[in-house]
């Protein structure tokens, strides 16, 4: 493919909006996270998080996560204030181990998903959620 | 900031011994993030749930430690076995000490 001038100005236009966007991730998320693990490994697959690329609206956010088997899944998002957002248990009733809810994401930034598996291990899902307007007040 | 919450719960009246059914739980509270500041620049202190348990017949199905950043009117939707017929226990925990609790019964058949 040839790129004329004027579609090389806008690729680098929008890598560089892209870029500048996200708010920084914290050292505080890195904390949160291990804390919760316990500085453990984090494996990939076994979990998945399902959230909206773009959120128009930042202060409600609707995220899935489900783990099969896992004992537990925290979910953080790593630019926000307070990285914590919440901490499923599953008991032995919980049929699958998903959950659905909605939250607040004060900016443009990771979502990240945790789950604790029976076995000890840690495995993890992240997803960057664009945020139009954040939702912390201020 | 007790006022006016209430809870609302969606749990099929029936199912077969064993179904997995979908549940899904919202109850209004504005959630006070403690992020917020109020006219005068005065920070809005903190007032959210904090901790959110479902159990059926006395056994565990979730249990859910909520952090400011869950959105107002805090929404939750999973999944549960229902061995037996029986009655689901729905209870959220405020800051401020107050315990809010919503009971849904279940019919096997």
């Amino acid at each position: 493919m040839k790129l004329t001038r004027r579609q090389t100005m806008l690729a680098a236009m929008g890598t560089a909006a892209i870029a500048a966007l996200p708010i920084k991730a914290s050292a505080a998320a890195d904390d949160a996270i291990a804390a919760f693990t316990g500085g453990a490994e984090l494996g990939e697959g076994g979990i998945t998080l399902t959230a909206p690329e773009i959120a128009e609206n930042g202060n409600t956010v609707p995220i899935e996560v489900s783990a099969p088997g896992a004992e537990a899944i925290a979910i953080f998002a790593d630019g926000n204030p307070t990285p914590a957002v919440a901490t499923v248990l599953f008991g032995p009733l919980a049929a699958e181990q998903m959950a659905a809810t909605r939250i607040r994401l004060a900016g443009t930034q990771d979502v990240v998903a945790v789950a604790r598996m029976p076995d000890g291990s840690f495995v993890q899902a992240r997803q960057e959620v664009k945020v139009t307007i954040g939702g912390c007040g201020g | 900031m007790a006022e006016n919450v209430k809870p609302r719960v969606r749990v099929p009246g029936t199912a077969s011994a064993g179904e997995v059914i979908t549940i899904k739980t919202l109850i209004s509270h504005t959630m006070e993030s403690g992020q917020r500041k109020d006219d005068d620049g005065n920070t809005i202190p903190r007032s959210i749930i904090n901790r959110f348990v479902v159990d059926f017949n006395g056994e565990n199905v979730i249990d859910v430690q909520l952090e400011p950043a869950i959105s107002t009117n805090p929404f939750f939707e999973f999944q549960a076995t229902v061995p037996e017929s029986g009655t689901f226990n729905f209870t959220w925990y405020d800051d401020d000490g107050s315990v809010y609790t919503e009971a849904k019964d279940i019919t096997v058949s």
